[in-house]
């Protein structure tokens, strides 16, 4: 199936995309400065960066006078494009994944595009203490499901802690008394019981890694024995373990944040990203010490208990306290204008535009280790570029076009034009079908009721 | 003990009153007309005194350097639960809806806690006064116009019935549940739901019209009824109703009701209007545009529909304002401005519907909305545009009186910043 997919993948590259030169635009490479010039296309690759590059023969040229490129957006957080997003039936749901439910026709690709984002990270729900396994995706409105994965991208797995994957365990609040009844609850129902949930799952997972270690080496030196019976579930944990899948864990208090951490540091694993972690300012420095990102946002507050102590300077705290900090929605509208949540981190924490910046390029990009691939404008990476018509840190600036591996994916102009073509299309099939229903009103049902 | 309160006496007379005071050198942007380079504005009382190049002031007023800096008049948030919502999910905190279909007698400004930790985080981004507005069931209850600044609700209250709000039936097919996401009804439910409420409703209004007779005529067994009595000022005409309507279908509706019953209506969460906005601009009914950043109602509306919905209201000559609906993302408020702005809506218009427009929608504009003489001092003093997210507020103004913009946000950032 993998050979399958890459041998698509390669012709689908070379065919679709002929050179392409974005012109005369203020390019924001976010890792190189910001200059005027042109950005030069091949393959889907970016082949050249420069104040002047040479155009080839039948390149197709982009004239960005008086515009703004930036890298794509890469939203670290979100959950469009996927069918279904918890299996809340377990507390630990390891065993599911968010690739065998894509689809790629959930418009919200499509708005995400205009909104300027290439890639994101599509995570399981919050309502295990250990959840699905996630699915990185570029935003290749029009392709199938396969054609929509970022591929060779490193899986990841989603965690969660405090109020939701608890919420099963202890009912409370709106709506959830009538559901408090000792059939239906699912352990843990406390912060204590989520870490226990976790640590008990490694626990296992470490068994498992040394069952199958044993196996190996006895196999190796050529006894007969027989293997060690998979388990879907603890597989991704061992992978964990292994470092070969990237741990992505919503948070929201310091003292969960610090439990997870120490649990980690206990099993021997790194939690790659702490999401949401809207307290994570308050343990910045024990973040920084074990290595994990942090994405956040930028300004969510007070919507249930433990994002009461939430602060639009989270984001600047944490940077100024090194930690690699991205900005995420986690909300197919908030997605859309990540660029001036951005914006909010020079207004809260006084971040330079770069660093604002790079809170949705290039530190993403590095929290889903991408970063070779994407994140910043630079010779050899992805030409996965959003073109705006002002600054895109300000207010007023709105997506033009939007580049996916150098092919243009969203062009507003197109976009606008069509969008009569498409009314008359949509007026058109609901006139069909509204004569279908008179016909059929006239025929009378076609079969005999049963 | 009493010298000592003689002496801060004193100390205050000499100082000038708090609510006196002159900002020099500003660029000043009186929204109401066109902005003026290097000029003094006089505070006297807590209302705008001056305006002008050259202000000529008694001598020992406070004088603040405005040099470089930007003065515009507090912006109004139309819609929000300011200070009645704490923690949104936390039912104890939160006193937006009450039970029952009819109950035109609550009061919002009652339930608006002044020392809710929303209210400098609010104010903070410059928005100095909101409307606070009850939920629930068809006529919820009076919203209320809110300075966001006093040590009570009374202080703060500007307007306690600036608006009844009346969520005008519509027929919905669909719902949406935190347990189980969107619920897809039937349509003959929905319309035999929705021919309910439009029966109930109308009959609420006959009972309150003949209620209003039985009181003119004064007879003896008249008996005061709360609820009919808190809704003579709407029969009247002095309180405009804040009518609910998403769709073009529940827009004509609201139209062709009120006409009918005579009412003064201000239409809210207008997100699909179609064919209504002539309508509206020759009717002259103003509209609260609902979050400007959100998304497209049906799959194949525009991806943009929501950000470009302003612009069209303004092409068809509609007045609007802009509120945020809720609490969390009220500081907000100027952005959702600038997203119009993005996608159409001329900047003067921008900033006028989160100042000017508001206030004249809400029947205030003598008092607030921009910086002209008479006025309330309701100002911020920023380092720039204050619809651009990076811009600073430096300094904010509330009936001339400033206002601290530390919140809970800017103390636990000071706090945690300097962790060892």
């Amino acid at each position: 199936m993998k050979l399958l997919c890459f041998i698509l993948a390669v012709p689908a590259v070379v065919w679709a995309a002929p050179p392409v030169v974005v012109q005369n635009a203020t390019v924001i490479t976010v890792t190189r400065g910001a200059f005027k010039g042109s950005i030069l296309v091949k393959d889907g690759k970016i082949a050249e960066v420069g104040e002047k590059v040479l155009v080839p023969p039948g390149a197709q040229v982009i004239d960005a006078g008086g515009q703004y490129v930036m890298p794509g957006i890469i939203d670290a957080h979100s959950h469009i494009a996927a069918d279904s997003i918890n299996e809340g039936s377990v507390s630990v749901s390891s065993m599911v994944g968010i690739e065998d439910v894509l689809d790629p026709e959930d418009v919200g690709i499509y708005r995400a595009l205009a909104g300027g984002v290439t890639t994101a990270n599509i995570l399981h729900g919050s309502a295990n203490s250990i959840g699905g396994k996630c699915q990185v995706i570029k935003m290749r409105w029009g392709q199938d499901a396969e054609g929509i994965l970022f591929e060779g991208a490193k899986p990841g797995i989603k965690f969660a802690l405090g109020e939701n994957p608890k919420r099963q365990g202890m009912p409370s609040g709106v709506g959830r008394r009538s559901q408090g009844t000792p059939d239906n609850l699912r352990y843990p129902g406390t912060r204590m019981g989520v870490e226990d949930v976790i640590r008990q799952a490694f626990n296992e997972a470490k068994q498992y890694q040394q069952a199958w270690k044993e196996y190996r080496e006895k196999s190796a030196r050529g006894e007969k024995v027989i293997p060690p019976p998979r388990d879907l579930k603890l597989e991704p944990l061992v992978e964990a373990l292994e470092g070969k899948r990237l741990v992505h864990a919503h948070c929201y208090r310091a003292d969960e944040i610090l439990m997870l951490l120490r649990v980690a540091d206990e099993f021997g694993f790194k939690i790659k990203t702490l999401q949401h972690v809207l307290e994570g300012y308050k343990v910045a420095k024990e973040i920084a010490a074990h290595g994990a990102g942090a994405s956040t946002f930028s300004d969510w507050w007070a919507y249930k208990v433990e994002a009461y102590d939430a602060i639009p300077y989270n984001a600047a705290i944490m940077l100024k306290k090194g930690v690699l900090v991205s900005l995420n929605s986690d909300s197919g509208e908030l997605m859309r204008r990540l660029n001036t949540e951005a914006a909010k981190t020079m207004k809260y924490g006084g971040l330079t535009e770069n660093e604002a910046l790079s809170l949705i390029t290039i530190n993403p990009a590095r929290q889903l280790d991408l970063d070779n691939r994407i994140g910043s404008i630079e010779t050899g990476k992805d030409a996965d570029l959003v073109i705006y018509d002002k600054h895109p840190l300000s207010s007023y600036a709105k997506v033009l076009k939007v580049l996916i591996d150098g092919q243009v994916y969203f062009d507003r102009d197109k976009d606008l034009s069509e969008r009569d073509k498409r009314r008359l299309e949509k007026n058109r099939l609901l006139e069909k079908e509204k004569q279908q229903q008179q016909q059929q009103k006239k025929q009378g049902p076609r079969r005999p009721a049963a | 003990m009493r010298a000592l309160s003689l002496f801060w006496l004193a100390a205050a007379l000499s100082a000038g009153a708090d609510d006196t005071f002159l900002i020099r050198g500003a660029v000043i942007h009186p929204v109401s007309g066109p902005s003026i380079e290097n000029a003094s504005l006089l505070v006297q009382d807590g209302k705008i005194a001056d305006i002008g190049l050259k202000i000529v002031v008694a001598k020992g007023i406070k004088v603040i350097e405005g040099k470089g800096l930007h003065v515009y008049p507090g912006m109004i948030d139309s819609a929000t639960e300011v200070g009645m919502s704490e923690i949104g999910s936390v039912r104890e905190t939160a006193d937006v809806s009450e039970l029952g279909d009819f109950k035109p007698q609550l009061r919002a400004a009652i339930a608006v806690n002044p020392s809710s930790e929303h209210i400098p985080v609010i104010r903070a981004n410059g928005i100095t006064a909101a409307m606070a507005l009850p939920g629930g069931g068809v006529i919820a209850g009076q919203a209320s116009l809110m300075y966001l600044d006093g040590w009570t609700w009374e202080e703060m209250t500007m307007r306690r019935d600036a608006a009844m709000v009346l969520s005008f039936p519509a027929i919905n097919t669909f719902s949406f549940s935190f347990t189980e996401g969107v619920v897809r009804g039937s349509y003959t439910d929905a319309k035999r739901n929705y021919d309910r409420r439009m029966k109930q409703l109308r009959e609420y209004f006959e009972s309150a019209r003949r209620y209003q007779k039985a009181k003119a005529a004064g007879g003896p067994g008249f008996k005061t009824d709360l609820a009919l009595e808190a809704m003579l000022p709407v029969l009247e005409g002095k309180v405009p109703l804040m009518v609910s309507a998403v769709r073009e279908r529940a827009i004509r509706d609201a139209l062709a009701w009120a006409e009918k019953e005579r009412v003064r209506i201000v239409l809210t969460g207008v997100r699909k209007p179609g064919n209504t906005l002539a309508d509206l601009k020759a009717k002259n009914i103003p509209v609260i545009c609902g979050p400007t950043q959100a998304l497209p109602m049906e799959e194949d509306d525009s991806y943009d529909a929501a950000f470009s919905l302003p612009a069209e209201l303004h092409r068809a000559g509609v007045k609007f304002a802009f509120g945020s609906f809720g609490n969390q993302f009220s500081r907000n408020l100027p952005y959702q401005a600038a997203t119009a702005v993005a996608f159409g809506l001329p900047y003067e218009e921008a900033l006028k519907s989160v100042t000017l427009y508001p206030a004249q929608i809400w029947g205030v504009d003598q008092i607030m909305g921009s910086i002209d003489k008479g006025k309330s001092a309701d100002l911020m003093i920023t380092d720039g545009d204050p619809l651009e997210v990076k811009t600073q507020l430096k300094r904010l103004f509330i009936r001339g009186r400033e206002v601290d913009l530390e919140s809970r946000h800017t103390k636990l950032y000071k706090k945690y910043l300097a962790r060892p």
